[in-house]
């Protein structure tokens, strides 16, 4: 089984069923036709860079490039993550937040799995760490994002019944514990869906990527478990992480719900 | 047990207040809606930032955690707030005797919270806050959804409450009657400044 190579011309076709779509979309004003061909854009322009760096990364393989490109991942995510909140905390707990929480999870798992798991040698080589660290903070920055954003809508939407129980003498933890619990839930239920669905009602992306380069199944199946776990685990520290450190930073060393440490609601 | 001092407390938009509440002693505080006479109470409750002294007894408010201060300093907003579905997951130790001095049913603790009529949720956070046993509190409107039997009521208890129990009392009304009825000294605030009206 060998690779059978993409030409230009099949990816203009796939993307013949995209602007279909969006014209579908124009027509019958769904208005997500702009977004639709920005967001479709932007993949193919970032996966046709990361396609060629990587492949300048194969032959020049130098720690100092290949962490680089794991910063740089890292910081988009940031990014991400802060461009999906309704209410973003104000200065550098903006990135900080989300951009810390996910370098704790997503950085920690890769490097366990690729020095005691895979035990790659050498264990930085960019075949297995940036689709490995790809997939983990990818992930990680929906739970990350999902779960900072219900913290802090909620807690806005929920500044009475927060200060309630400040007044009646209650801790800032057991205050927000409530809130703190349904937002890990939420940042967790995407992928604890994918896991429940993976094999049964969906093929998981990486899986169906080795077959078609020619893998064994059984050997792809095995890899595609060890990631789900790994993106399992990320997702949920790197939540955990983010509520926690989210929930502490709304409150100042008195105890005080401080909503004025998030920006008013965009869109 | 309990008396408040504030020695040039600045709370958002007022100027440095120097006032002292004598435990048992009731002052009421009027003022035209927006000029910050519950932002005031907030930050005696410690839930603004603020500046200046605020004294329980002869104990500075930061020689206190924070929800211990809010323990002995009880603040009941205008409006109340409930977290959970049923009144008695509210109240850690509730009080019978307390509920039926304001004509509340025992019965209250097993009600759901979006049931209450207004006039229940106010007189049921009252209950609430006094369950924590307060050395000062800090009322505002505490009658303004009620009947004017609830209001004797709450006044009534209030009152008694305050003397037996040697509790500092800052009441918010607006109501020109109640400030006389409840008063032993009556403060409103005009132009940012806190005056004695009689």
């Amino acid at each position: 089984m060998t690779l059978i190579e993409l030409s230009t011309l099949d990816l203009a076709l796939s993307a013949v069923l995209v602007l279909v779509l969006a014209i579908l979309s124009l027509r019958l004003s769904l208005g997500i036709e702009r977004q639709l061909l920005i967001a479709s854009l932007r993949t193919v322009v970032q996966l046709f860079l990361l396609g060629l760096v990587l492949k300048f990364l194969f032959v020049q393989s130098h720690p100092l490039l290949i962490a680089l490109l794991a910063l740089f991942m890292l910081f988009v995510a940031g990014y991400e993550v802060l461009a999906r909140q309704q209410r973003r905390f104000r200065g550098v707990w903006g990135m900080g937040v989300g951009t810390l929480s996910m370098f704790i999870s997503s950085f920690t798992v890769t490097l366990l799995a690729l020095t005691i798991i895979i035990q790659a040698e050498p264990w930085y080589s960019v075949q297995y760490l940036i689709p490995l660290l790809g997939m983990l903070l990818g992930n990680t920055m929906s739970g990350v994002a999902i779960s900072l954003d219900h913290l802090t809508h909620n807690a806005w939407q929920q500044r009475q019944q927060i200060e309630a129980r400040l007044i009646l003498g209650q801790s800032w933890e057991e205050a927000i514990r409530e809130l703190r619990r349904s937002a890990l839930r939420s940042g967790m239920i995407p992928i604890i869906n994918a896991m429940a669905a993976a094999g049964v009602v969906s093929l998981p992306g990486m899986m169906t990527g080795q077959i078609l380069a020619g893998a064994p199944p059984f050997e792809a199946s095995k890899y595609q478990i060890l990631i789900m776990l790994l993106i399992a685990a990320g997702t949920g520290f790197g939540a955990m992480a983010a509520v926690w450190i989210g929930s502490k930073h709304l409150f100042d060393e008195r105890e005080r719900l401080r909503l004025d440490r998030l920006s008013t609601a965009r869109e | 047990m309990g008396s408040l001092t504030l020695k040039q407390f600045r709370s958002p938009l007022l100027e440095p207040i120097d006032l002292q509440i004598t435990a048992g002693e009731c002052i009421t505080l009027s003022g035209p809606s927006g000029s910050g006479k519950s932002r005031l109470l907030r930050a005696l409750a410690d839930l603004e930032p603020h500046q200046g002294e605020a004294w329980f007894d002869d104990r500075e408010m930061y020689s206190f955690s924070a929800p211990a201060w809010r323990r002995e300093v009880g603040l009941l907003p205008a409006e109340s707030a409930w977290w959970a579905e049923r009144v008695g997951d509210h109240f850690p130790r509730p009080d019978p005797s307390l509920m039926a001095l304001l004509d509340l049913s025992a019965d209250a603790m097993q009600w759901e919270v979006s049931r209450l009529s207004s006039g229940e949720r106010q007189r049921l956070a009252l209950v609430r806050l006094l369950c924590n046993r307060p050395g000062v509190l800090l009322l505002d409107e505490p009658t303004a959804n009620l009947d004017q039997q609830n209001i004797d009521r709450v006044e009534g208890l209030i009152s008694d409450w305050r003397r037996n129990q040697s509790v500092a009392v800052f009441w918010v009304t607006h109501d020109p009657d109640q400030q006389r009825r409840v008063g032993d000294r009556m403060w409103q605030i005009a132009d940012g400044r806190l005056r004695v009206l009689a």
